[in-house]
């Protein structure tokens, strides 16, 4: 326990971006995620499809001689698919699994900009009035009087959750 | 501890010498009784006692000592070693190997080993008759004896000479750790630093050395065993060894040699203990006599003959020394000149490859789009040297499947004395070769396999004498390259899987419906559901938590299928099949819709167009075409992954073959042969059918690479569900078709 305090006291990456976001758009939302995750920003290109996945699956693209699979978040999240235009953008995520990290491309809309919140600015997640499943949230930030919805990236890119979700759907 | 290189090579080489140890007391306890053997084993101990001492392992150095010095006194005796002593040396061998890891891994002490380590050793000695501690050849064991010890019977004083060549630190070696090692094999009782090759300071390399010693040594060992010691920086130093009571002449040669002052060598030879000062007077004076007398000085070894030092038993251990060495630069010479490559820097240099190859197809591509008939051919001259390159690098990789399966020979022994049973171990095929990395993941597999083979497949021995079988039972292990892949069996000559029991146990957990029409294959194949066993069959083994199931999934895991022949009463034989490689592989692009396949290409057997017509359509929608005048069951890609197709004017079938089965993949375009560098794909898409992995193209675009053992299992169950109209869709989307 002690050790955990630790390691959250002392981020192994550089403080100084902790409070950084990246904002992006899913049709008319908003959302942001930690600029830590964000491994880079793809032009969008149609990802090689995958067959008898969910749709949420939008399947595999090549970065540099990896593999990764592109995850369509706006389906994720439960809306509806939109069609790409110039402004799509893959966006090569990072996240941590059982200690382990998984990267993915994750399909956006647009990207906005970098924004740096302060933790000060940040909200708890609030009980009720989400559209979204709040433990795919991790807080409510401020921001010009405007309020923008942070992304709990590890749970929203769940590797075991989305991995039965496709075991499901494939068999 | 801290990381040591040279401490990894020990580890290695130990774990190595270890191994062919096993091999070589096996091969003792089913009564082999080449002396050959035993000068073996010998040198393998004692090349792990060296390494040890070098180190400073005291534990192992001592332990391994008495293994050794039994092992000297059997081979004097020219006797075989028996069956019995074999066992016992096994069980050393074992332990040395436990030793190591403890002292390199550095968790806890040894001495928690050491009772039993003792305990071995009273009984090895107890079994040989041979006694470690007296006698002339092996020296006691008393490293904590101080300096000044009296001295026992059997021991003697040597002087010990040795200048280090400039070279020997950088050559990896430690003056201090030969000195350490001496003082195992008795007690220093003098020794003198000589440091007079020290440069000035502004001239001085940090890197090199520039000492010797004088040593003054008490121990009961001769001057082979001495010079051993010094086995490793041979070439690399100066090195004198005198008995304390040798010929005044020889010291006389001694400081004559060496290139320190006369007087300052003496001096420090009085003060090591090994000359008294009224010796180094007669000395210097023979040594003023000889000068005078003009002429050179008798080489050394007709004074030794003339003094009387050479004794008989040191001529008899110098010709053994020779033949020793000159059967093991034989040994050498057979396996070739090879050399020792870390397998991480391999794989890396394949992946470059897979990269180079990818890069290779891009520019293959925008030649052949450029249009420019010599960038054409220069690309395509490069294609197949990074083709030849990708196939020699492909096997750098390649290792003999032997040194898995000789593992097993232990494996059986070992089970075959806890179950009582009599088994004996077949092995074929062991010079097949196959990738360095699959060997690693079916090594788990086989070991669960063969241990089932022996406790359930093979019956007790009262059974088989009233079956009518020879009493004791047969494990075989096979290998060899079939089609592209390499296969593995693992029989037995025991009872065979009882599939009335399995049947009835897949109905019982609702795995099968009662009464379904299933081929004998079909039932052998419930037992790797998970959690599959029938009563009967739960011994010790079920408790371990791995089942079939385990691995059948590391099987998957590595590309591969497993199936399960058997035939009641005559045994059984588990037939893995595993691709060549996990790297690169040829494969074939095909086209469905938008999307493109790659199927490996050592599995096409041919390629059938075929024009739509009504017949086909019909064919298709039953999943069988008649080729060849045999029936064909077919797959249609497009429907299956559910692609979106255009109406293309004619479709072509590709005839693939795995397993002894035969399947026909209905695809809209044929686009050839490529190198596919087959890519991991994530873990979210481990439960995924029909696709085997990825590759990426020259386009940059990937592909998906066919799993054509998943496919044909799909097939199947097609096959069953179309026969069956009780269950009319596993698969709607085909039966829409």
């Amino acid at each position: 326990m002690a050790l955990q305090t630790s390691l959250r006291a002392v981020p192994v990456r550089d403080r100084e971006d902790n409070d950084k976001y990246l904002t992006f758009a899913l049709g008319r939302e908003h959302f942001a995620l930690n600029i830590l995750c964000v491994r880079e920003i793809l032009e969008y290109e149609a990802p090689t499809d995958v067959p008898m996945m969910p749709n949420f699956v939008r399947g595999i693209v090549n970065l540099r001689g990896a593999v990764l699979p592109v995850i369509d978040l706006a389906v994720r999240f439960g809306r509806a698919a939109s069609a790409p235009t110039k402004k799509t953008c893959i966006v090569i995520i990072e996240t941590q699994a059982n200690g382990e990290p998984q990267v993915f491309g994750t399909v956006v809309d647009s990207v906005s900009e970098v924004l740096e919140i302060p933790a000060a600015e940040i909200e708890a997640v609030p009980d009720f009035g989400m559209s979204l499943r709040t433990d795919f949230v991790q807080g409510v930030g401020k921001v010009n009087n405007k309020f923008v919805v942070i992304l709990n990236v590890d749970a929203a890119l769940s590797m075991d959750e989305m991995t039965s979700l496709v075991t499901r759907t494939a068999h | 501890m801290t990381h040591d290189p040279a401490l990894d090579t020990f580890v290695n080489e130990s774990a190595e010498l270890l191994s062919s140890v096993e091999a070589l007391l096996l091969r003792c306890e089913s009564g082999a009784a080449d002396p050959e053997i035993v000068n073996e084993l010998f040198r393998a101990f004692h090349t792990i006692k060296g390494s040890a001492g070098l180190f400073g392992l005291d534990p192992i150095v001592k332990f391994t000592h008495v293994v050794e010095s039994v092992l000297d006194q059997t081979r004097a005796g020219r006797g075989p070693i028996s069956a019995a002593a074999a066992a016992i040396l096994l069980e050393c061998s074992d332990h040395i190997g436990s030793l190591i890891r403890k002292a390199t891994t550095g968790s806890g002490d040894s001495g928690a080993l050491q009772p039993a380590g003792d305990d071995l050793l009273e009984r090895l000695t107890a079994e040989t008759g041979f006694k470690v501690t007296a006698g002339k050849s092996a020296a006691p064991q008393t490293p904590g004896a101080g300096p000044g010890a009296v001295v026992a019977a059997g021991e003697k004083c040597w002087h010990i000479s040795v200048r280090f060549n400039e070279g020997v630190l950088k050559n990896g070696m430690d003056p201090l750790s030969f000195i350490r090692y001496l003082g195992t094999l008795g007690s220093i009782d003098g020794l003198q630093l000589v440091d007079d090759a020290l440069p000035p300071l502004e001239q001085f390399d940090p890197e090199c050395c520039y000492v010797g010693f004088e040593i003054n040594l008490k121990t009961a060992a001769d001057k082979t065993r001495i010079e051993a010691a010094f086995e490793f920086v041979r070439d690399d130093c100066n090195l004198t060894i005198l008995p304390q009571e040798a010929p005044m002449v020889d010291f006389v040669q001694l400081i004559r040699d060496l290139p320190e002052a006369d007087g300052r060598l003496g001096d420090l030879l009085i003060r090591c203990g090994s000359l008294t000062e009224k010796q180094l007077d007669e000395c210097l004076a023979l040594q003023a006599r000889l000068a005078d007398g003009g002429g050179e000085a008798p080489p050394i070894g007709q004074l030794l003959v003339e003094n009387g030092f050479v004794k008989s038993d040191v001529v008899d251990a110098a010709i053994q020394k020779q033949s020793d060495a000159r059967s093991s630069k034989l040994a050498r010479a057979k396996e070739g000149p090879t050399i020792r490559v870390d397998g991480g820097k391999l794989d890396q240099l394949i992946d470059w490859i897979g990269e180079l190859i990818i890069a290779g197809a891009a520019t293959g591509a925008a030649a052949r789009q450029a249009g420019l008939p010599v960038l054409l051919e220069s690309a395509q001259q490069m294609a197949r040297i990074v083709g030849e390159i990708r196939d020699q690098a492909l096997k750098l990789r390649m290792v003999q499947i032997g040194t898995t399966f000789s593992r097993f020979r232990r494996v059986v022994r070992d089970v075959s004395r806890e179950t009582g049973k009599n088994i004996s171990l077949q092995i074929n095929g062991a010079e097949t070769e196959l990738d360095r990395t699959l060997v690693e993941g079916i090594t788990d597999p086989l070991t669960h396999l063969v241990r089932n083979a022996i406790d359930h497949g093979i019956e007790s021995p009262e059974i088989r004498r009233e079956r009518g079988k020879p009493a004791v039972g047969m494990v075989r292990l096979n290998a060899y390259h079939d089609a592209g892949s390499v296969v593995i069996e693992v029989s037995d000559d025991g009872g065979g899987l009882k599939r009335s029991r399995i049947l009835a146990k897949a109905i019982e957990r609702g795995i099968v419906a009662a009464g379904e029409p299933l081929t004998d294959e079909q039932i052998n194949a419930f037992i790797f559901e998970p959690g599959f066993s029938t009563a009967a069959e739960v011994t010790n083994l079920s408790g371990r938590g791995v089942g079939m199931d385990v691995v059948k999934r590391n099987i998957t895991s590595l590309r591969g299928t497993v199936e399960v022949h058997s035939e009641e009463g005559q045994g059984t034989r588990v037939c893995i099949r595993l691709p060549l490689t996990l790297a690169i592989i040829d494969g074939f692009q095909v086209g469905v819709g938008d999307s493109q396949f790659i199927i490996p290409l050592g599995l096409v057997e041919e390629c059938v167009e075929i024009t739509p017509s009504v017949e086909f359509s019909q064919a298709a929608a039953s999943g069988h075409m008649s080729l060849h005048g045999s029936v064909l069951p077919l797959i249609q890609l497009g429907h299956m992954f559910e692609i979106r197709q255009k109406a293309v004017r004619r479709q072509s079938v590709v005839v693939v073959r795995s397993g002894g089965k035969r399947l026909g993949i209905v695809v809209d375009e044929l686009l050839g042969e490529l190198q596919a560098v087959i890519k991991p794909m994530s873990k979210l898409f481990s439960q995924l059918r029909g696709i085997g992995g990825s590759s990426v193209l020259g386009s940059g675009k990937v592909a998906l690479i066919l799993d054509v053992p998943g496919l044909l299992d799909h097939s199947l169950e097609l096959q069953r569900a179309v026969g069956d109209p009780r269950r009319p869709s596993v698969n709607h989307n085909f039966n829409a078709a």
